[in-house]
């Protein structure tokens, strides 16, 4: 972003919480469907002090991890002999793009019944649709490893072992890259939402409880604290991704 | 002398019999050991075809091919490519991406580094050995890709167009470079240019090829003193076996030409 850009968004963003303030404090909105802005800043402290908010964010910082370490472990693989199995890889691509759009989430009510009430269930609802996008940008990455370069792998004599960790998985490395930061964000997301829709858990569990309290100013400080702190988590994803990029 | 490669009656079809491109057709030529062969033609005529044959990264081709009077199929070890194409590995760094060959040899790591550095100062790049591909020109990762082929330490070294998209001056200059390895190494060469002074200037003999598909139009042999460097190119017999080749080239390339302009003009797509 120019800094041009990031001065205008932040100016908009600025803008957007006053005007929200305002209509808040004046009374044309409900100061109980909206409170105004800075009494739900105000109440994260106490969110964090009373409720659990630092717990509840590591917990799910950690299943989000988990889920995505876990996707990558069996996503990587099976991208790779999606890619080299070219039939098997055909067969299995529009599942796969069907699986991508699909709300994977519905599904936790099965996952339930297999798992429980348990952050297990919330994992795997993670691991889910992360695994997804991390096979795609897999099969997609080997599959445009250029020519050459097996070749190169070829006449240097190399072992397909070889030629896999030393010349394809790196040059498909920053499009791995892409599916492994789509599949972040989604096993943030369905992690959230599962903790929300269950009760269990980190970040979600405490907006659930705060709404079934009808805390609502507390509720919404929850609500923004997730939505900053998955924001600023996915500008360093980012920002790591471009850093790490070889070319 | 003993013949380092030989390419007997080498026919080369993409596709299948009926139809399908005839690539190269019944190419014959014995190369013997340290000579150095520049294969000039027209675009499209079936040089990296043929290298790719040699090479053993083409399957299913007539003909036979013998490294060493053996008979061979599939990758040998003593040919060493170097690709028209780019093909340094941009997240290594140059000392890394001309050490690989040793690397998959298992060579250790400290030894691979001194053998690499060898390399890389032939081919004219000390004091870039930690820079990555994406920092260097294009002539500087080509030289890169020639040190790492070096480093396989080939008998038999195939450069497919290593210079193609370099201007004219730095062309001449690292032709004096190949030159000086060549020196020094040995090593049996084939180079494949478009550049006819190029080829004069580098080589034993000069192949010229004829446009599709591809067979050997004539073989010249070139009889210009040892060591030759891009000075070379002021002798008067320089001057004469570049005429006699472009003479043979000129009307190849026309026939190319008009060949793709007619695919063009009934809507196919010349290869
Ligand atoms: N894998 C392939 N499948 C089908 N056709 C191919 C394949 N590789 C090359 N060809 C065709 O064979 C012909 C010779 O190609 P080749 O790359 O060997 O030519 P070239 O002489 O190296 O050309 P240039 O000088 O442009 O590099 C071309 O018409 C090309 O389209
Ligand atoms: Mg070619």
């Amino acid at each position: 972003m120019t800094r041009g850009g990031s001065i205008g968004s932040i100016g908009l963003l600025v803008a957007v919480v006053a005007g929200l303030e305002a209509l808040s404090r004046t009374g044309r909105v409900s100061a109980f469907v909206m409170p105004p802005p800075s009494e739900i800043l105000a109440a994260i402290p106490a969110l964090v002090l009373h409720e659990g908010l630092g717990y509840a964010t590591w917990l799910t910082f950690n299943t989000t991890f988990a889920a995505t370490a876990a996707a990558l472990l069996l996503g990587v693989p099976a991208g790779t002999l999606l890619a080299r199995r070219r039939v098997l890889g055909q067969a299995y691509e529009p599942w796969l793009e069907a699986a991508f759009a699909a709300p994977i989430i519905l599904l936790y009510p099965l996952f339930l019944i297999f798992f429980g009430r348990s952050l297990v269930t919330v994992a795997v609802m993670g691991f889910v649709v992360a695994v997804i996008p991390v096979i795609i940008k897999t099969r997609e990455g080997i599959i445009g490893v250029r020519p050459v370069l097996h070749n190169l792998a070829l006449s240097l004599h190399m072992t397909p072992l070889q030629s896999l960790t030393k010349i394809v998985l790196p040059a498909a490395l920053p499009t791995i890259f892409v599916g492994l930061r789509l599949g972040l964000i989604y096993a943030m997301i369905n992690i959230v939402a599962v903790e929300f829709l269950v009760g269990i858990g980190g970040l979600g569990f405490v907006v659930a409880d705060m709404y079934d309290r009808y805390d609502i100013p507390s509720m919404y400080s929850a609500v923004v604290f997730v939505i900053v702190l998955s924001s600023l988590f996915f500008l360093l994803i980012e920002r790591g991704e471009r850093w790490l990029r070889p070319v | 002398m003993a013949n380092d490669l030989e390419i007997r009656g080498v026919s080369k079809r993409y596709g299948d019999p009926p139809g399908g491109l005839l690539a190269i057709s019944d190419i014959s030529l014995n190369v013997q050991k340290g000579e150095f062969v520049s294969i000039i033609g027209p675009s499209g005529c079936g040089k990296s075809t043929l290298f790719g044959i040699i090479g053993g990264l083409v399957p299913d081709y007539d003909g036979e091919v013998r490294v060493g009077g053996q008979r061979h199929v599939g990758t040998h070890k003593d040919i060493g490519i170097v690709f028209q194409e780019e093909s340094t590995l941009p997240w290594r760094t140059v000392l890394t991406n001309v050490a690989l060959p040793l690397e998959i040899q298992g060579v250790s790591r400290a030894e691979r580094e001194e053998r690499a550095r060898h390399y890389i100062e032939l081919v004219g790049l000390a004091g870039f050995e930690n820079s990555r591909p994406v920092e260097l020109s294009g002539g500087m990762r080509q030289r890169t890709a020639i040190a790492r082929t070096l480093a396989f330490q080939p008998k038999v070294l195939l450069m497919d167009e290593p210079f193609g998209a370099l201007d004219e001056q730095t062309r001449l200059l690292l032709g004096d470079r190949v030159l000086a390895i060549h020196k020094e190494l040995k090593q049996t060469t084939l180079l494949i240019t478009h550049n006819i002074t190029e080829a004069v200037q580098l080589s034993d003999r000069v192949v010229v090829m004829s446009y599709r598909p591809g067979r050997v139009l004539r073989i010249l042999d070139i009889d210009l003193p040892r060591p030759r460097s891009s000075d070379s190119v002021t002798d008067e017999r320089f001057g004469r076996y570049v005429a006699a080749i472009w003479g043979d080239l000129r009307a190849e390339a026309s026939r190319g030409m008009k060949e793709a302009e007619a695919l063009r003009g009934t809507g196919r797509r010349a290869g």
